[in-house]
C-alpha cells in the first residue's frame, strides 16, 4: 500500500538539483515521478524512482543529505473528480494531507500523499477497498 | 607505580605569598636583563624609568607594554637580550602582513619550554607509560616541537606523526597504543570522521584516553562533542608562539580552567581600549610579561587574546590562577547594531542542535533595514527530512536559541552538509563582514 520514496533537502540556488539528477543519471535510475515543494531559500525534492533503496545508497555515497520515506499510492480513474472522491473519504475520516501530488501512468491516475494519521489512513484505505499501486508496477 | 600528581610539586603547590616573591625576584632580574637590548633602553628611556622602579610586583604596571607590531619592526633580532652565540633555537611565526615576528631561545629557555609542557602533559595524567602522537605541525610551528619535548621529558614514548594524512594518523595511533593524543580541535573531528568512515570504534579500536587540544578557540559543547566521540576526555591547552608556545596555560583534570604557570608569566588582563587593568574575573585582554627567559624576554606583551582570570583556587591543589576558557582574540570580535559578540557563541549555541553540523559562516551585511548578520550552517551528514514543519521548527529554535547568546536576531539559513568544507590543513574561515562602513 505504500511505496518508497526520496526526500531531498537543496538549497533553492541555480545548480542544486542537476546535482542531484546527474548523480542518478550515472547511478541509471529512472524517475517516474518528481515534486519540488519550496520556500524562498529551500526546496525537498521528492522522487519515485525504480530501485529506491539503491538509489538512496548512491546518493548517500555521493554525499547527498537524502531521506527514504514511506508513502501511500492510489490509483484512481483517469475521470473528473476522481481525486475528489477519494480525498472526500480521508477527509470524512478526519485525516489531515501532509502533501499530495498525481501523475498520469498507462492513462490511471497515480495518487501519492502523506497523512499526519498513517494508520487510520491505512485502514480507510482497506475498508473502502481503494487500488493500490506497487512500485514493481511503478516502474515496469 | 605511584605518582605524584605534579610533575614539580614544589613550584606547582607553593603558597601565594611564596610565589609571588619568587616572581618579584625573577621580574626584577628579567627587567635588568633587558637593559641588553636597545628596543627596551629607548623604551625605558621615554618612560623616564629605570629598572630600579621596580619594587613591588604592582609596579608591573609601570612598564611599557610591548606589541606584534613592535616585534614586526625590529625583526629579526631587535629584541634579543643575549648574544647571537648564545642562542640555540629560532621559531618565527607567518608574515601574513608585514614581517613575520621571531622569537629566539637559549639552550635554558628551551628546557624551561620543555618543563612546562611537561606540567601540562603530566596534569592531565600523562605518565611515562604512556604513548603520546602529537598530530601537530612541525617546523616554524611551536606546536610540533613544543609538544615533542615536553612529552619527552614526561619519558612517554613519543610520535612525532605531525599534521595532515589521517589515515596514516589512524593507523598509527592503532599500531602504536597511542594514549595520549595533541590535535587542534577540528582536526581531531576529522579523525573522528575519517575513523566512522572507515569502520574504526575509537573505544573498541583504539587506547586513546587523553587528547590535548588548542590553538583554535573552541567552545565547551566542542569539546564535549569530541569527547563523546573520540571516548576520551579532553584538555584545553593554551599557547602562544611569542611567548614559547603551548605550555603557557592548560587545564588540569577539573576541566574547569586554565592554570597559569605563574613562576614563567607575570599575568595582567586589561581593557583592550583604555589600557587599564582589571580585576579579577572580568573579561580582557591577556597581557603577559615572561620572567624566566633568556634570549628574548617580552615586557606586558599584548597577545589580544579575550579571557578572564577564574577567582578562587583550584581543587586540584596548584597555586596557579586559572584563565577562562579563551574567548577569541580581541581581532575576532564582531560589533553589530553596538553589540559585541564573539564568533564563539554563535559556534557553542549551534554545536547545541544535533541536525547541525560543525561548520558554519558567519556573514554581515548593510541591507535597507540596517546592518543584518546571517549564518549558513550544515545539517549534519545524517539528518534528512521529508518534512518542511521539521527543516522550519529546526530554523525556528536556533535562531531562539542565539538571540537568547547574543542579543540581536540572526538569519538562520540551513545548507546541505559538504556546502561549507573546510580544509584539513588551514583553520576555518568563519567570519565575512561585507558591511559598507562609512
Amino acid at each position: 500500500m505504500t511505496i518508497h520514496q526520496l526526500s531531498i533537502f537543496l538549497e533553492n540556488t541555480t545548480g542544486t538539483l542537476i546535482q542531484v539528477l546527474r548523480h542518478l543519471k550515472e547511478a541509471k535510475v529512472q524517475l517516474v515521478s518528481t515534486t519540488i515543494a519550496d520556500t524562498a531559500e529551500y526546496g525537498i525534492l521528492r522522487i519515485i524512482c525504480s530501485e529506491p533503496l539503491r538509489a538512496c545508497e548512491e546518493l548517500k555515497k555521493a554525499g547527498v543529505a537524502v531521506a527514504l520515506s514511506d508513502v501511500f499510492a492510489l490509483q484512481i480513474d483517469n475521470n473528473p473528480g476522481a481525486a475528489a472522491d477519494v480525498v472526500e473519504l480521508f477527509s470524512r475520516a478526519g485525516i489531515g494531507l501532509t502533501y499530495i501530488y498525481t501523475f498520469l501512468l498507462r492513462n490511471k491516475g497515480i495518487l501519492v500523499f502523506r497523512t499526519d494519521k498513517p494508520e487510520l489512513t491505512a485502514k480507510t484505505i482497506e475498508d473502502n477497498h481503494l487500488p493500490t499501486i506497487s512500485e514493481e508496477e511503478l516502474t515496469v | 607505580m605511584e605518582y605524584s600528581p605534579y610533575y614539580n610539586p614544589e613550584l606547582e603547590t607553593m603558597p601565594r605569598k611564596e610565589l609571588e616573591r619568587l616572581q618579584l625576584e625573577r621580574l626584577q632580574h628579567t627587567v635588568r636583563h633587558c637593559m641588553n637590548a636597545e628596543f627596551y633602553r629607548k623604551k625605558f628611556a621615554e618612560l623616564g624609568i629605570t629598572p630600579d622602579d621596580i619594587k613591588s610586583l604592582d609596579d608591573v604596571r609601570r612598564l611599557p607594554f610591548t606589541t606584534k607590531e613592535d616585534l614586526r619592526e625590529n625583526y629579526p633580532f631587535g629584541l634579543a637580550c643575549v648574544p647571537m652565540r648564545d642562542c640555540t633555537r629560532l621559531h618565527s611565526s607567518s608574515g601574513t602582513t608585514g614581517n613575520p615576528t621571531v622569537v629566539l631561545h637559549t639552550k635554558k629557555d628551551l628546557d624551561e619550554w620543555a618543563t612546562a609542557v611537561a606540567r601540562c602533559l603530566w596534569m592531565v595524567g600523562s605518565r611515562p607509560e604512556d604513548v603520546f602522537q602529537n598530530s601537530a605541525g612541525y617546523g616554524m610551528f611551536t606546536a610540533g616541537l613544543g609538544f615533542q619535548y615536553g612529552a619527552e621529558a614526561v619519558g612517554m614514548l613519543t610520535v612525532p606523526a605531525a599534521a595532515g594524512n589521517t589515515t596514516r594518523q589512524i593507523k598509527f595511533i592503532r599500531d602504536f597504543g597511542t594514549t595520549v593524543l595533541h590535535a587542534i580541535p577540528s582536526y581531531a573531528s576529522r579523525i573522528y570522521e575519517v575513523m566512522r568512515e572507515e569502520g574504526v570504534d575509537p573505544r573498541r579500536d583504539t587506547k586513546l584516553r587523553v587528547l590535548c587540544i588548542g590553538a583554535e578557540p573552541h567552545s565547551e559543547e566542542q569539546r564535549q562533542r569530541i569527547e563523546e566521540n573520540l571516548g576520551v576526555k579532553a584538555y584545553n591547552s593554551y599557547g602562544i608562539s611569542e611567548m614559547m608556545g603551548p605550555g603557557v596555560a592548560f587545564e588540569c583534570p577539573q576541566q574547569n580552567g586554565l592554570h597559569i604557570w605563574e613562576d614563567y608569566f607575570i599575568v595582567e588582563i586589561i581593557d583592550p581600549v583604555t589600557l587599564e587593568p582589571l580585576p579579577d574575573g572580568e573579561l580582557g585582554e591577556l597581557v603577559l610579561t615572561t620572567i624566566n627567559r633568556e634570549a628574548m624576554p617580552l615586557l606586558r606583551y599584548r597577545t589580544r587574546d579575550l579571557t578572564r582570570i577564574l577567582p578562587g583556587e583550584c581543587s586540584c591543589g596548584r597555586c596557579h590562577r586559572r584563565l577562562a576558557r579563551l574567548q577569541g582574540r580581541s581581532d575576532d570580535m564582531i560589533i553589530l547594531k553596538g553589540v559585541n559578540i564573539f564568533p564563539i557563541q554563535i559556534e557553542k549555541t549551534l554545536l547545541k542542535f544535533r541536525e547541525l553540523a560543525t561548520d558554519y559562516l558567519i556573514t554581515l551585511e548593510t541591507k535597507e533595514e540596517g546592518d543584518t548578520m546571517t549564518i549558513d550552517v550544515e545539517l549534519a551528514a545524517d539528518f534528512s527530512t521529508d518534512d518542511f514543519k521539521a527543516l522550519l521548527a529546526l530554523e525556528k529554535n536556533v535562531t531562539r536559541l542565539l538571540k537568547d547568546e547574543i542579543l540581536i536576531t540572526p538569519k538562520i539559513h540551513l545548507v546541505p552538509k559538504g556546502t561549507l568544507t573546510v580544509s584539513d590543513e588551514k583553520k576555518a574561515v568563519r567570519v565575512k563582514d561585507l558591511r559598507k562602513l562609512f
